[in-house]
């Protein structure tokens, strides 16, 4: 039994514009330990699909399909269920730590306060567990900082509370959402370092969602490229940027300057990301599409597997593409 | 030798900061923003300037254009000190330097037309030219960076991010000028979009012959499109070198880590890559610390680097760095 | 608006696509709230009845109708016959010519302090908020002097020096109506500051005065807008109160404010219809202006709710 399994979501959101369909149709399955990058840029409806999961939806937000966790159906259950969940199983890191910190609390407070809340702990206990656990997230001195308030760190150290926070409970399943890119280089390093140690440490698997091929390259096994709220391709990382198999995923490693290969020119995707109140029928790239035909824009393509572990939702063949 | 397109001398921007539960009237304290930055622009070319939050490249870039006041140190038009000039000849200057912004939907007032934003600086600089004639040079330069000229009387909100910043870059050509300061002009933007504004301000480079001071904290966008790289930190200039030269043969350990920091979007390189953990953060501005500033987080940081600013060196051609021990290796 | 309107003309004509400025998506949204257009329609309907109302009456606001006199409890209640439709005020006079004139008075006071509020609070704010350092200190310490002066004990000085009279009022309602709007404005501007479009304005060379007009004061008028809707009722109350306390306009003119306290002064004589005439118009107009500056409210900031 898969840890994570999702089975047909969509979430949409009613506004004065139209509705907003924000994830069309997902499937993905995440197995106990495992880690999943999910690829997409803005629009592709990667957050609201996090934010599904735990039932973060803003009010005018509905959610249909199944959401599985340990085989139990957590799509849409009531709120106190859902916080038992949130809590003890599924754990969360924002773009933005400063947020989801309380200004007004000391770091230990607001740890303590998730220890006593979930755990039923004694304050002294749950302090004590939470200098253990930012000592884990290599923060130096942890005693001392519980007695801290959250602007007084930086922010990459905010995001090392984020994550220390995250793990109190320890979840089985940790969703980072874009966790580094209101960070700088060298300090995005760090943060990821911390991501592969704490997956190996505390075994939890992990999702996570960025806009940044690079960062993915080198930290998840597994990749989901995203795009209109859609799947366009999945499979192991390596796989899927040796011979990206679909012309989204093609086009945007092309878009990427690097720094070790010198390119001309950079090819570039034509067009603008897409508007979610007005999808086409098909396929959601295939207005930008350099490939697309006939039934691209009419017939969303099935997801198909091929080479055993990889899926595809493209009409084009894979020499097209390629 | 005729004097460049700009030149900057020893440039310092510093920024008054309030003391916090201090009096209204007490000394506030100073911020270095910049020290002492020297840099030199051709026509046509693009520097490069890199650095992560906090390393002043922005105040840099404001100092040059004139928006942030200069404490100390000269900024040199074709030879000419800009800091000095009265305000009223420094509009005047203004419609050679132009700049893009960071995020592209901010730096569009929202209760104006883009024909009206793009019109601006026309109307600005040019009082005596016709209503018609402006129609015809908006609509040509809105032509020019991929946007449809009906749309003149839309407004920024109906535009997605990457056609805002095709605006600003509109509004900021129409008076064509000799150099145009980027400041992160894509780093808001989606990847796929990203790549057509890099590729958009290279056309019009090379088609205007504009000369480009590009921001940027994204090492590979910056080398893919600078001819000459400057690394800051902490206010300072610590390396300066072509591009190819700088990225190939970094000299300062701040480069080097900065080089070795920014991941590849390839898994095999990605396992090969060295990734040095650089400890730490960036240091507070307000209180810098003494000598090399970059020592608190340098793997090869002497005692000697605590008293002495590191004086800036000139190696091979034209690669300038600050730091005496660029040759210790780092492992 | 302002500057540039110029700009507008240029490019009109052309043939091109028409913008959905954020004022017409902001129209679009006040009317799909009812509560607001309610209020709107109240509103409305308060100013024609004020500026028809004098052209139906079929009684002079200053004459007596001496039939009436010395039996107003019972002669003078409102009647379709004696053409006294709101009845007549304890000096036989129609109340509802009356009424019509409180209502004309006490809303030129409110728009009027209003207005005032508006002009010379935006453009003081703003220009103090630009320019920021030693012109803002200075400015916003004359604004902070002046709202420490007890204004009430002044206006009343002042009415009773000068003598009642409506520029009197008027003096001495714009004289403090700004102050408050300076503040807010300012307070917006330092935030407009920080915005990319000012700056890229300021690297161009445009000059001060007209960033101020061109690029904060239109991104002010939603927040000025709105301020100003609710501003009006509260410079209603205010006159209605120095009225009350009878240092209002004189008569024969009047407001609502004297005329609820005539009303008030007959109350017990069974002539409630004084007191609840004038009180009608003047709790449904507030009602109407606190509405509609609600909605204009989540109409211009929907980011707010």
């Amino acid at each position: 039994m898969p840890l994570l399994e999702i089975t047909d979501l969509t979430v949409s959101f009613d506004t004065p514009d139209g509705v907003v369909k924000a994830v069309n149709g997902m499937t993905l399955s995440l197995d106990a330990r495992e880690s999943l990058a999910i690829v997409g840029e803005s629009g592709s409806g990667k957050t609201q699909l996090a934010f599904a999961i735990l039932g973060l939806l803003a009010k005018n937000g509905r959610a249909a399909g199944s959401v599985r966790f340990e085989g139990q159906e957590i799509l849409n259950l009531p709120e106190t269920a859902l916080n038992k969940v949130r809590a003890n199983e599924i754990a969360m890191i924002f773009q933005d730590p400063m947020t989801s910190l309380n200004p007004y609390l000391t770091v230990g407070d607001q740890m303590a306060e998730v220890l006593i809340l979930h755990k039923g702990v004694s304050k002294r206990d749950a302090l004590d567990d939470s200098a253990k656990m930012l000592d884990a997230v290599r923060i130096p001195d942890a005693r001392a900082r519980l007695s801290m308030y959250p602007h007084e760190f930086s922010g990459g150290m905010r995001q090392r509370i984020m994550a220390a926070m995250a793990l109190l409970c320890r979840p089985k399943l940790l969703i980072a959402d874009e966790p580094t890119t209101a960070l700088d280089v060298t300090v995005q390093n760090q943060i990821m370092e911390l991501m592969a140690d704490i997956q190996r440490e505390f075994g939890t698997a992990l999702i996570l969602i960025t806009h940044d091929l690079a960062i993915v390259a080198g930290s998840c096994l597994r990749t989901l490229v995203m795009y209109g709220g859609r799947v366009m391709e999945t499979g192991p990382t390596d796989a899927l940027f040796e011979a990206p198999s679909h012309p989204y995923t093609r086009g945007l490693l092309n878009a990427v300057p690097r720094l070790d290969i010198p390119q001309d020119k950079l090819l570039t995707i034509p067009g603008d990301p897409p508007d979610l109140t007005d999808l086409p029928a098909g396929c959601p790239f295939s207005p930008r599409c350099p490939v697309s035909h006939e039934p691209c824009a009419t017939v969303m393509p099935r997801l198909e597997s091929f080479d055993s572990a990889r899926l595809r939702a493209c009409h084009a063949s894979r020499e097209a593409v390629a | 030798m005729s004097a460049p397109l700009l030149e900057v001398r020893d440039l310092s921007v510093t920024f008054k900061v309030a003391q916090q539960g201090a009096w209204p009237w007490s000394a506030p304290r100073l911020l270095q923003a910049v020290k002492d930055a020297s840099l030199v622009l051709e026509p046509g070319q693009t520097l490069g300037l890199v650095g992560e939050s906090g390393s002043g490249k922005s105040s840099l870039a404001r100092a040059i254009v004139g928006t942030v006041p200069a404490s100390n140190g000269q900024v040199l038009w074709r030879g000419e000190d800009v800091v000095g000039m009265g305000a009223a000849r420094h509009r005047t200057h203004g419609r050679h330097v132009q700049m893009v912004f960071q995020d592209p939907l901010d730096a569009l007032n929202p209760r104006m037309t883009v024909g009206q934003i793009v019109a601006e600086p026309l109307r600005t600089h040019f009082p005596d030219l016709s209503k018609a004639e402006i129609r015809t040079r908006v609509g040509a330069m809105m032509e020019r960076v991929g946007l449809l000229p009906a749309l003149v009387n839309r407004y920024p909100h109906e535009f997605s991010g990457g056609q805002c910043q095709r605006i600003g870059i509109a509004r900021a050509l129409i008076t064509e000028p000799e150099l145009v300061v980027c400041d992160e002009p894509v780093s808001a933007l989606d990847v796929s979009v990203q790549a057509q504004v890099v590729n958009l301000l290279q056309d019009l480079q090379r088609d205007m012959g504009l000369a480009l001071l590009f921001i940027a904290h994204d090492l590979s966008v910056v080398r893919h499109i600078s001819h000459r790289i400057a690394v800051m930190y902490l206010g300072r200039i610590v390396e300066a070198a072509d591009a190819s030269d700088l990225i190939a043969k970094p000299r300062h350990p701040y480069t080097k880590a900065l080089i070795a920091s920014v991941p590849i979007p390839s898994p095999k390189a990605e396992r090969s890559r060295h990734r040095p953990v650089l400890k730490g953060e960036l240091p507070s501005p307000i209180a810098p610390p003494s000598g090399c500033v970059f020592r608190t987080r340098c793997p090869i940081a002497q005692p000697s680097c605590a008293e002495q600013i590191p004086a800036v060196e000139r190696i091979g051609a034209d690669h300038l760095v600050a730091c005496p021990f660029a040759d210790l290796a780092v492992t | 608006m302002f500057a540039t309107k110029s700009i507008a003309d240029d490019l009109a004509g052309s043939p091109t696509i028409k913008g959905r400025s954020l004022w017409a998506d902001a129209r679009a949204r006040f009317f799909r709230n009812r509560a607001a257009v309610a209020g709107l329609i109240v509103l409305l309907a308060v100013g024609t009845f004020a500026i028809v109302g004098p052209f139906i009456a079929p009684w002079n606001n200053e004459d007596i109708d001496w039939t009436v006199l010395g039996n107003v409890a019972d002669g003078g209640r409102p009647s379709f016959e004696t053409g006294h439709w709101f009845g007549t005020d304890a000096l036989g006079r129609d109340l509802f010519a009356r009424t019509v004139q409180g209502t004309q008075i006490s809303l030129l006071v409110g728009i009027v302090g209003a207005l005032i509020s508006v002009v010379v609070g935006t453009l003081y704010g703003a220009i103090a908020g630009y320019f920021g350092g030693r012109i803002d200190n200075v400015m916003m310490r004359i604004v902070d002097i002046l709202m420490s002066i007890p204004y009430m004990f002044v206006l009343i000085l002042l009415l009773v020096v000068f003598g009642r009279s409506l520029l009197m009022l008027f003096v001495g309602i714009g004289l403090i109506s700004w102050l408050d709007m300076a503040r807010i404005a300012r307070g917006q501007t330092l935030t407009l500051k920080g915005k990319a479009f000012i700056e890229a304005a300021r690297a161009t060379g445009v000059r001060p005065f007209t960033i101020i007009l061109r690029h904060i004061i239109p991104n002010l008028l939603g927040v000025v807008i709105v301020y100003a809707t609710l501003l009006v009722p509260s410079m209603i109350i205010y006159e209605s109160f120095i009225s009350f306390l009878g240092l209002g306009v004189q008569e024969p003119l009047t407001s609502w404010g004297a005329l609820i306290n005539d009303g008030a002064a007959e109350m017990t004589n069974g002539t409630l219809w004084m007191l609840a005439w004038p009180l009608f118009f003047f709790v449904i107009t507030l009602f109407g202006f606190f509405f509609v500056g609600d909605g204009l409210r989540d109409a211009l900031d929907p980011k707010d709710r």
